[in-house]
């Protein structure tokens, strides 16, 4: 997690177990552990569905075409934790950028314009048209105070989808854009229905990319400069950072984030409606970075997973147990409807009682280990060390 | 300080003096007004001034509670949506209340009860919110209560949403819309002159109480330096409770005027008219009360000019772009002192 | 444009190139109140320059003048030669200016007819114009050299803000520690090291030699700011956990870690000990002689300041009463008066 994570940690803090070893690796091929750690998990979670409990919900197909969602939405919570986690600035308006690269690739490549974008480029034009929206609201608003942006980008995710709406003869409407190409590669079509795999190892690719990128940014220097502005701006500003336009970085690659998801999903379900982009959206995205634990990479795509799994599966599970048992009250709950009470009753609990998240990172832990050396610290006459 | 002897040149010309009296945005928002008048004409101006009075109720609260303690209360435009659901209950459960009344005495009294039972009740609404999500994040980093804030928002939604359901609730007019009256040849309902008068009521009074009381003195002190005002003694603690008590009843009774003027009240108002009431508060530079009461009835003129014109789905854009423009070129609003903020 | 500012001989400061920074009548109000009134300064190339004064007198203020926190409302700060604070001129000019390209965007496309192709016209002109606006901003807010030098033609002075003080070669240190709480020590010193690092993003996205090299190289350093101060043992410690006289040591060496040619120093034994004190004002002495660094301290103790510098302002109520060495300013009657009627030593 250290920033320079090239130097050699002190000897007090090597341990000589297992465990340490392999974060002491970790810490030093971030890149490599990345795409092991996620390749892992993504070749793991299909076979875990094969077996009971899991087996006897859904077929291994809709599994997986869940965990694809579900991928989206890491990739959301893995930029919005660079605005919220990392930078310490509110973004309440994060579906909207969503939409804007969901409506690039459905204007792109889709028969409402008659327009054959192919896929793959798309993908970097959707996350740059959604940079270019986050660096234009940014930029008015990040000259000042740091909570002006949450109550702007909350009024930036309502219009957004208000305008679609409204913009019907460029957007359809309500209707939404339907008919969007599927990814190809080569001769190959991305297939909707049956085999859910493709799309799946995209996903995966994209996930392990964006991880690997957002943690060389977060050790780097921009890292750095967002964290000491989160901490204090002030003295953030005293050492010689822009902090206009560290947070207007911030701010955009967050957005950049967003459009990727939207390309993504756009050619994932081939249709587009403003519905898909409300501020629901917005507020689960921030629970999951919220609950992942701010600022903690991998928390957060842990968080974003659980989150998904417990409103697309967990609750909907529940309901059918509960009409099958028939127990008086539970089976009249419909446990979906309590979805958003249940996120903000989270988000509450959790910055009251544990906002270090609920997967602390390294940091924490490493916060407790030196405070337990602390005594080994003996510095003699800190003051006579002579100046080389 | 009279000695000041710094060299300050001032110009003795008109647009000087005018900018030092500070009486500009005062003459600006007159001259609007004016001009609303004759492109509304009578009616849509006086529906203006009406819906204007709900968000200018609603965006007192947000500036009292962001002039204390710096804080986006996000979930504001939420205790005022509840507000009106409460002032729902009373009327239909407490009072048995269904349609107009028939008689002034009813109409009085049923008002005056709604109008007391709502106010209290979400006042105190107001003050557990503070109490338990605001106050023991008082010195975390900034995040922390936003997200709180936001999490309030969503809970206070989500639970009128289970009790009463997702779709509009009818609610019960007491005072008859037809009910009419000839004021210089225009017709004008009495449920819109009743809330145009019950805001201003309301504000003058607020307005009375902080500059006039103890309480609202230490309001004052508190929100220009919390160290130094507690060092003075004022209990810290106790004047947020207070503000927050008095912004929350003030959205309690913009609920109660919401249901009374529109006969139906839906979960999600409270998140649409939030947004609007804050832009309202912006505006009138934050902190700041009087400001933040014209820029209640700004926001009601941009929407009822809209609707006019057949725009009525682009309002909301409207009202954010006045956002956006207010935070560019005049982040300390309209009437705020210009200190410009830096890092 | 720029050459007006930069001091030539006729410019704006036409100080000697012996001076370093030179405060020329700085005075602050806030509202009524005159915090500081006319006070100027000349801190000479390698000097130690302190400023004393009972609390209150306005000292801090005058600090965050020079430190780009806080605009004054006359008078002017150069450094180097080239004037950096100033009073705020014209400003309102830059927010008609931002107006600009979207009004041309508007008229054109409203000459070109769009308000007769209906809603399809209404709405591109909107759109046109809401993209000027926001274009406009954008170059606002990077503030691209050609932006700085039109607002410069058109009269426009803004002062410059913390971080093109830095910039510019100053560092500071706060009189409430302002450390980065939950970064470690030697992520503290590399958040200092911010300009001396020279990597793009792209570097840092592909993880580049050269910002491998670049991070090395300055946590190499870094190690070598941590241990000038003697800190090298707790370089990976949360600053949060270190003691009140390490994070004091700490913020000191982030003002380093910029290689300013400026330190500013507001209080550095605020809170500390005889004994802590002591070590500090020693640290401080072995700066200059040892970086060649010139330090301009603030001290509400008349005791720590004596020993060290080489001149000395006095402040009180927000006045400049006295200045020279230590032992004029010991002997000036206003100073033992401003003093003792305070009741302090």
């Amino acid at each position: 997690m250290s920033a320079g994570q090239s130097l050699p940690a002190p000897v007090e803090l090597r341990g000589s177990g297992i465990r340490s070893r392999l974060s002491d690796f970790s810490d030093r091929h971030r890149s490599i552990s990345v795409l092991v750690g996620v390749g892992a998990v993504a070749a793991a979670l299909p076979l875990i569905v094969l077996l009971p409990p899991f087996s006897g919900f859904s077929g291994q197909t809709v599994w997986v075409d869940g965990f694809t969602i579900a991928g989206i939405f890491i990739l959301l919570a893995l930029g919005l934790n660079i605005v919220v986690g990392m930078s310490g600035l509110l973004d309440l308006g994060y579906a909207a950028f969503f939409a804007i690269g969901a409506y690039t690739y459905a204007f792109a490549a889709s028969p409402f314009y008659g327009n054959e974008f192919p896929f793959w480029p798309m993908l970097l034009v959707g996350a740059a048209m959604a940079a270019i929206f986050g660096i234009m609201l940014g930029a008015p608003t990040l000259r000042l105070r740091g909570d002006y942006l949450a109550i702007v980008t909350l009024g930036f995710g309502e219009i957004v989808p208000i305008t679609i709406l409204n913009l019907s003869q460029y957007t359809d409407g309500p209707n939404g854009i339907g008919g969007i190409d599927a990814p190809t590669i080569a001769d190959f079509t991305f297939p909707t229905t049956g085999n859910p795999w493709p799309y799946y190892l995209t996903m995966v690719g994209l996930i392990v990319i964006s991880m690997i990128l957002i943690y060389r940014l977060q050790n780097s220097r921009l890292g750095r400069s967002w964290m000491a502005i989160r901490e204090d701006e002030l003295a953030a500003a005293a050492n010689g950072i822009n902090t206009v336009t560290t947070k207007l970085l911030a701010f955009a690659l967050g957005a950049t984030t967003a459009g990727l998801a939207g390309v993504f999903l756009a050619a994932k379900l081939q249709t587009v409606t403003p519905n898909l982009f409300r501020f629901d959206v917005s507020f689960t995205v921030l629970a999951m970075v919220v609950l992942g634990g701010m600022g903690n990479i991998w928390g957060v795509a842990v968080g974003a997973f659980i989150v998904f799994m417990i409103q697309s599966v967990l609750l909907k599970q529940l309901n059918l147990f509960f009409d099958n048992v028939q127990i008086p009250i539970l089976s009249e709950i419909d446990f979906l409807q309590y979805q958003f009470l249940l996120y903000g009753i989270a988000l509450v609990a959790m910055m009251l009682l544990r906002p270090e998240g609920l997967f602390p990172s390294q940091r924490r832990k490493r916060e407790l280990h030196t405070e337990e050396d602390a005594e080994f610290g003996e510095l003699g006459d800190p003051m006579g060390a002579s100046p080389e | 300080m009279a000695s000041m002897a710094v060299g300050a040149t001032a110009r003795p010309n008109v647009l000087a003096a005018l900018r030092h009296s500070g009486a500009s945005p005062y003459l600006f928002i007159v001259a609007l007004a004016v001009a609303m008048y004759f492109v509304l004409g009578p009616r849509q101006f006086v529906n203006a001034l009406t819906i204007g009075a709900i968000y200018a109720l609603v965006a007192l609260g947000y500036t009292m509670v962001y002039g204390i303690i710096e804080l986006i209360n996000f979930a504001h435009g939420d205790v005022f949506m509840v507000g009106s659901f409460v002032s729902l209950f009373v009327l239909t459960n407490v009072l048995g209340q269904e349609g107009s009344a028939s008689d002034l005495g009813g109409i009085v009294f049923e008002l005056a009860i709604t109008f007391a039972l709502t106010m209290v009740i979400v006042g105190i609404l107001g003050v557990l919110i503070e109490r338990f999500a605001y106050r023991p994040l008082r010195n975390a980093p900034r995040l922390a209560p936003l997200i709180t804030a936001i999490g309030i928002s969503f809970i206070l939604q989500n639970l009128v949403q289970i009790i009463y359901g997702p779709s509009p609730v009818n609610t019960p007019q007491v005072i008859s819309p037809t009910a009419r009256v000839d004021i210089a040849g225009v017709s004008i309902g009495w449920v819109n002159i009743f809330i145009i008068a019950t805001a201003i009521v309301l504000m003058v009074g607020l307005q009375l109480f902080v500059s006039r009381t103890k309480m609202g003195r230490a309001m004052r002190s508190t929100a220009s330096d919390r160290e130094a005002a507690a060092l003075m003694g004022v209990d810290i603690n106790r004047t947020i409770a207070l503000t927050f008590l008095i912004g929350s009843a003030l959205a309690g009774a913009a609920g109660v005027v919401q249901g009374l003027y529109f006969g139906n009240i839906q979960f999600v108002i409270g998140f649409q008219s939030g947004l609007k009431a804050f832009t309202a508060a912006v505006l009138g530079g934050i902190g700041n009360l009087a400001g933040a009461a014209i820029g209640g009835f700004f926001i009601g003129f941009v929407e009822v000019t809209a609707a006019n014109f057949g725009y009525f789905v682009w309002a909301q854009a409207a009202v954010f772009m006045i956002l956006i423009v207010t935070l560019v070129f005049r982040p300390a609003g309209l009437f705020g002192q210009q200190l410009g903020e830096r890092a | 444009m720029n050459e007006s500012k930069a001091g030539s001989p006729g410019g704006l400061a036409g100080a000697p190139p012996e001076t370093l920074l030179r405060a020329q009548g700085v005075t602050k109000r806030f509202g009524g109140l005159v915090a500081v009134r006319e006070v100027s300064l000349d801190i000479p190339k390698g000097a130690i320059v302190s400023i004393i004064g009972p609390n209150g007198a306005g000292k801090t203020t005058f600090f965050n003048v020079i430190a780009g926190i806080i605009d004054p409302t006359a008078g002017t700060v150069a450094f180097k030669g080239r004037t950096l604070i100033t009073r705020p001129r014209r400003v309102w000019l830059e927010s008609v200016l931002w107006m600009v390209p979207a009004i041309v965007v508007a008229s054109i496309e409203l000459a070109l007819g769009a308000a007769q192709a209906g809603d399809d016209g209404i709405i591109l002109t909107a759109f046109g114009v809401v993209g000027a606006l926001v274009v406009t901003l954008v170059v606002a807010t990077i503030r691209p050299a050609w932006y700085s030098a039109l607002l410069a033609r058109l009269g426009i002075l803004r002062s410059a803000r913390p971080n093109d003080v830095v910039a510019a070669g100053m560092g500071r240190t706060f009189q409430n520690i302002r450390l980065f709480q939950n970064m470690t020590a030697l992520e503290n010193i590399l958040v200092g090291m911010h300009l001396k690092l020279r990597a793009s993003i792209i570097d840092h996205l592909i993880a580049s030699r050269r910002q491998q090299r670049e991070e090395d190289a300055a946590a190499e350093r870094a190690g070598e700011l941590l241990r000038l101060v003697g800190l090298h043992k707790r370089e990976n410690e949360l600053a949060k956990n270190l003691p009140y006289g390490d994070q004091r040591r700490l913020e000191l060496a982030r003002a380093l870690a910029n290689d300013p040619a400026l330190l500013l120093l507001d209080e550095p034994t605020a809170g500390m000990n005889p004994n802590e004190t002591a070590q500090m004002t020693a640290l401080i002495g072995r700066l200059r002689t040892n970086l060649g660094v010139s330090i301009l301290l603030i001290e509400h103790d008349m005791r720590v300041v004596m020993g060290i510098s080489d001149h000395i302002l006095v402040m009180d109520h927000g006045e400049q009463i006295a200045e020279g060495t230590p032992d004029e300013v010991r002997r000036d009657p206003k100073v033992i008066e401003a003093y003792l009627g305070t009741g302090a030593s």
